[in-house]
């Protein structure tokens, strides 16, 4: 086990610590008083925690693509369950991503959320450490504790602190994710009766027949394409989007949509490759189909946050499809999508957030013309907008740019098709943007004492907004200009991930025939034996 | 030695003994439940204390081995929390308290009897002990209506046919093999059954009292009424201790039929898929809170019978594993309506809505309890879940697996409803809920012991499979 490691040498447990901290925080949080104490105290746990984290980009060693930062501890013997932890490549940027976003989180609810401050932290806080612990688990059973112990925090950031809908928006969330995550259970106890182990680089390096690999790419599949959302299962996430209070939009957008990107790269790609390579013609066009009706929808909706939404489900296309082309343009493109799309995609939801506490409303028509009264805001407001639609310069762009290298290098055809998604892209978000910020269609200008109104509610950002806004902003543009320290961080876990599919397509021939139809085999004594 | 040995028995007879003379007094109900709780805690004390003893008892009929100690603990101690649960007994006739306390103990002794019953007849009088006691208390509800009288027919009803028939199929048995000692039967049996069908339906025959008590398909029609009809407090006994008791039982029989996949095994199977699915579809259209905990216990069953039918030592652990954590999880939900219901009355989701305003507590716990029962980790319902699974992968059961995963997809639906009235409806009207002192240690034990049991499950799991080694 330990050949696949390389344990932490810093003299203090960093990844335990990272999960731990949230859930400490939250158990004190129970016992304190007074929302300003408790807001506070959030930012301050959130911001601890970011800054332990920090070792993890400074320390990492980019040659190798073992699991650094290594813990391992046994937990439940009965079943060799140990409680491993580790990063690679893929993942700590994920890490870093989700501390980074957290203290946003608090931040941009700070005058958001009026009511149940305590809960309110609790559950954030709780969330964290879930979201954490997906991506640092080294162990099937872990990760799924993790990944579903996420829905209970987010079900209820939905319910209490929701919009009109919530009820509705809650449910479905919860019903859809947990009903695809629940076949992700059956394929990780499959492989651990095929293996005898639930350590997850160990059922990397095994090598299952065909058949097996059909049904766990399957079984897995299913749940990451609804997390991630692929069409079409994204009808939940408009819904949960739209009715979910600001810091729950962002921590959607943000971190739980790259959740089924990294179930992808770290269970369907690795466990099984050679389904993976039968599957890619089935992905890639769903992936296509994602970008352009995803964008197809943007261009209709008068709710900025549904906008919003519908182009993360074009977003997200990008992502698979840089995933299933299967080469080093295409996956680190969509990596770095990922954590494109969670920077641009949690800054327009924070920017949203902050337009809906002065104007109540999220539809286009009502939040038209800002320009006039809130300069820094539309400055933002342009900044993320372009950096959605991947305007040069910008993050999106350097991700988008490599997605479509890769496929074109690969499938022309497909590229040639995505440069419609990224066309659809500008048309949608330069339409929200020229509606929000100009707009004179109906050809007047505020005036008089509908003016003096405006101008009353549609007061500029704040230093503690205009803080969230540019701190993401250093982002925008440090991606987008020299993203290569990001790449390099990716660089040999991705030659690795490459490595193992290249070497899992080819089957040895007596797995092929001996052990490939058990699986089927079995299924067809028990139709026997109960008929 | 026996005395020794027989000692939890001999505690909890005490408690009946003793509860019996204050019957004949005239005491408050706070003296009855104070001493009712005091000498169930002196018997959990006791039959801890017993675990790992071995032995043989009384022509051999009656064995105290791991499997047995492990199960009187839990029948003591869920006795224990549900006296804890009912204080002050809002649901019952005031002048039936202190019976009520004496009968329960009786029913709670016969399953202690029965956990250590090794011989046909003597299960059947265990059996019976616990039924009878049983049928005496259901009718016990004051104050809605005639709604109980119901109740206390179909349990009984229900009950007489169900014993009748694993009589008739004991006598099957005996005739086939000639001795009604299951250690004799286990040798056996397992060959009668691969090649005597009438070995198959006199062994799916004696298991019939048990699916009753378990509330099986298809032995499962007196539930949702019982449930509903018994008061708040007798259905938390209901739903939980014999159902514990019947898992015991049926582990026994699996294993006197032998653990190779035979007949027995697949109406096992079918029966298992039947219970899920009717439980988990019928329990999504109810508003009575009771009753849909009734379907929800059906489905329970199903799971259940999952790792039981799978006669290996993973399979039949995550059984014991996942009936302890449903006895938590379900004793939490009526803890719930125990304390919204101060005059006893039935509890529907409108009593929920504004809950976590009325009582953060009782959100919490009831929250808690229900993503338990859906399987979310890190519950113990999670894990009792996800070793059922596995055992039965581990077997080759793949595809009851994948329909026992869907129906825990359904099930999450309407355990979420429970939640979502609790967390999302807004009521300003209803009061605030004051708990008293005990019902917060109550409710905040809940909550520590199935997530902590959920995140650290080695120790019970553990001493489950111990447990189930003295089987193989």
């Amino acid at each position: 086990m330990e050949n696949y490691l390389i344990l932490n040498t810093l003299n203090y447990p960093i990844l335990s610590m990272l999960l731990i901290l949230p859930v400490v925080g939250a158990i004190v949080a129970m016992f304190l008083r007074g929302d300003t104490v408790l807001k506070v105290w959030g930012l301050l746990v959130t911001l601890v925690t970011a800054l332990i984290s920090i070792p993890l980009w400074t320390r990492f060693d980019q040659t190798t693509a073992k699991y650094q930062f290594a813990e391992l501890r046994h937990w439940f013997p009965a079943l060799d369950l140990d409680f491993v932890l580790g990063v690679d490549g893929i993942s700590v940027l994920l890490v870093l991503l989700t501390t980074l976003v957290m203290p946003l989180c608090i931040l941009c609810s700070w005058t958001y959320i009026k009511t149940r401050w305590k809960e309110f932290v609790i559950v954030t806080l709780l969330m964290e450490t879930a979201m954490l612990g997906v991506f640092v688990s080294l162990n099937t059973v872990l990760f799924y504790i993790f990944w579903e112990g996420m829905l209970v925090p987010m079900y209820l950031i939905i319910a209490i602190w929701g919009g009109a809908r919530k009820d509705y928006a809650a449910i479905k969330f919860f019903l859809y994710t947990f009903t695809g995550s629940i076949f992700l259970l059956v394929a990780i106890i499959a492989m651990y009766i095929t293996t005898g182990t639930f350590f997850i680089p160990e059922l990397m390096a095994h090598s299952y027949s065909f058949a097996f690999q059909v049904w766990i790419f399957l079984a897995c599949a299913i749940g990451f394409a609804i997390k991630m959302p692929m069409f079409p299962f994204h009808t939940w996430l408009p819904a949960a989007h739209v009715e979910a209070p600001v810091a729950g939009s962002v921590i959607l957008a943000s971190i739980l949509l790259k959740m089924g990107g990294y179930g992808f790269l770290r269970f369907c790609l690795p466990m099984a490759p050679a389904a993976t390579l039968y599957f890619v013609p089935l992905l890639i066009g769903m992936s296509l189909i994602s970008i352009i009706v995803g964008g197809y929808l943007a261009l209709g909706q008068s709710d900025i946050k549904k906008l919003i939404a519908y182009s993360s489900v074009g977003h997200m296309g990008f992502v698979t499809l840089g995933i299933f082309l299967l080469n080093d343009a295409g996956i680190k493109g969509a990596m770095l999508q990922m954590l494109n799309h969670g920077v641009t995609t949690g800054a327009l939801f924070i920017l949203i957030g902050i337009i809906y506490e002065r104007t109540h409303s999220r539809e286009i028509g009502d939040n038209s013309k800002l320009g006039m009264f809130m300069p820094i805001y539309v400055t933002f407001l342009g900044i993320f907008s372009l950096s959605s639609l991947a305007f040069p310069g910008t993050n999106s762009f350097v991700s988008e740019f490599l997605v479509l290298f890769g496929a074109f290098d690969k499938y022309p055809l497909v590229g040639a098709v995505s440069i419609l998604g990224a066309v659809l892209a500008a048309a949608y978000m330069l339409r929200l943007l020229q509606k929000m910020v100009w707009d004179d269609s109906d050809g007047h200008v505020p005036h008089g004492e509908h003016a003096e109104e405006r101008k009353r509610i549609l007061f500029d950002c704040n230093y503690r907004e205009i803080f969230q806004l540019g701190f993401l902003t250093i982002f925008v543009f440090w991606i987008g200009l020299h993203p290569t320290p990001l790449l390099d961080m990716l660089d040999s876990t991705v030659a690795h991930l490459l490595h193992q599919i290249d070497a899992g397509s080819i089957l040895p021939e007596a797995a092929q025939n001996g052990e490939s139809h058990a699986l089927l085999e079995n299924a067809g004594t028990w139709i026997k034996n109960l008929f | 030695m026996l005395n020794t040995i027989f000692l939890p028995e001999i505690a909890l007879m005490l408690t009946v003994l003793v509860l019996f003379f204050m019957t004949l007094g005239n005491f408050r109900t706070g003296t009855v439940q104070a001493t009712s709780l005091v000498l169930a805690a002196i018997t959990v004390i006791v039959t801890f204390a017993s675990m790992g003893t071995q032995g043989l008892m009384f022509y051999d009929v009656y064995q105290i081995d791991a499997l047995s100690q492990l199960f009187k603990v839990v029948i003591v101690f869920g006795l224990f929390l549900i006296f804890f649960l009912g204080s002050g007994l809002t649901g019952i006739q005031d002048k039936l308290h202190t019976e009520y306390y004496m009968f329960l103990a009786i029913s709670a002794l016969g399953l202690m009897f029965l956990s250590s019953s090794v011989e046909l007849l003597t299960i059947l009088l265990s059996l019976e002990i616990s039924s009878f006691a049983l049928y005496v208390v259901i009718p016990f509800r004051c104050g809605q209506g005639r709604i109980h009288v119901e109740a206390g027919i179909k349990y009984i009803l229900f009950g007489a046919v169900s014993t009748g028939l694993t009589l008739y199929g004991m006598s099957y048995i005996f005739g086939l093999a000639h001795t009604t000692y299951l250690v004799e039967l286990a040798e056996k049996m397992p060959a009668l059954v691969a090649t005597q069908p009438l070995a198959v339906i006199a062994v799916v025959l004696v298991m019939t009292a048990f699916f009753y008590k378990l509330a099986m398909f298809p032995m499962h029609f007196w539930t949702p009424d019982v449930y509903q009809g018994a008061a708040n407090e007798t259905t938390s006994f209901v739903a939980t201790l014999p159902k514990v008791g019947a898992v015991l039982l049926l582990l026994r029989l699996v294993a006197v039929a032998g653990f190779d996949v035979s007949q027995v095994t697949w109406v096992l199977a079918t029966i298992a898929v039947l219970s899920m699915t009717l439980g988990n579809f019928s329990a999504l259209v109810q508003t009575d809170l009771k009753r849909l905990l009734a379907y929800s216990s059906i489905a329970h069953a199903g799971y259940v019978m999952l790792g039981i039918l799978t006669g290996a030592e993973l399979g039949m652990a995550a059984a014991i594993f996942y009936v302890v954590g449903y006895l938590l999880m379900n004793l939490g939900v009526f803890y719930v309506i125990y304390n919204i219901a101060p005059e006893g009355q039935n509890v529907t989701f409108d009593d929920l809505k504004g809950l976590s305003r009325r009582s953060p507590l009782l959100a919490l716990t009831l929250l808690v309890s229900v993503f338990g029962m859906a399987g979310i980790p890190p519950t113990i319902g999670f894990i009792g879940k996800f070793m059922i699974f596995t055992g039965a992968i581990h077997e080759g059961f793949y595809a009851l697996v994948i329909i026992a995963v869907m129906n825990a997809a359904v099930a999450a639906f309407y355990y979420l409803k429970m939640a979502r009235a609790a967390y999302c409806a807004a009521d300003d009207e209803k009061d605030v809920i004051i708990l008293p002192f005990g019902a917060k240690i109550m409710g905040t034990f809940f909550i520590l012991a199935i997530i902590l049991i959920g995140s650290l499950p080695q120790s019970l799991l553990a001493a489950a499979k111990a447990a189930v080694v003295s089987l193989l």
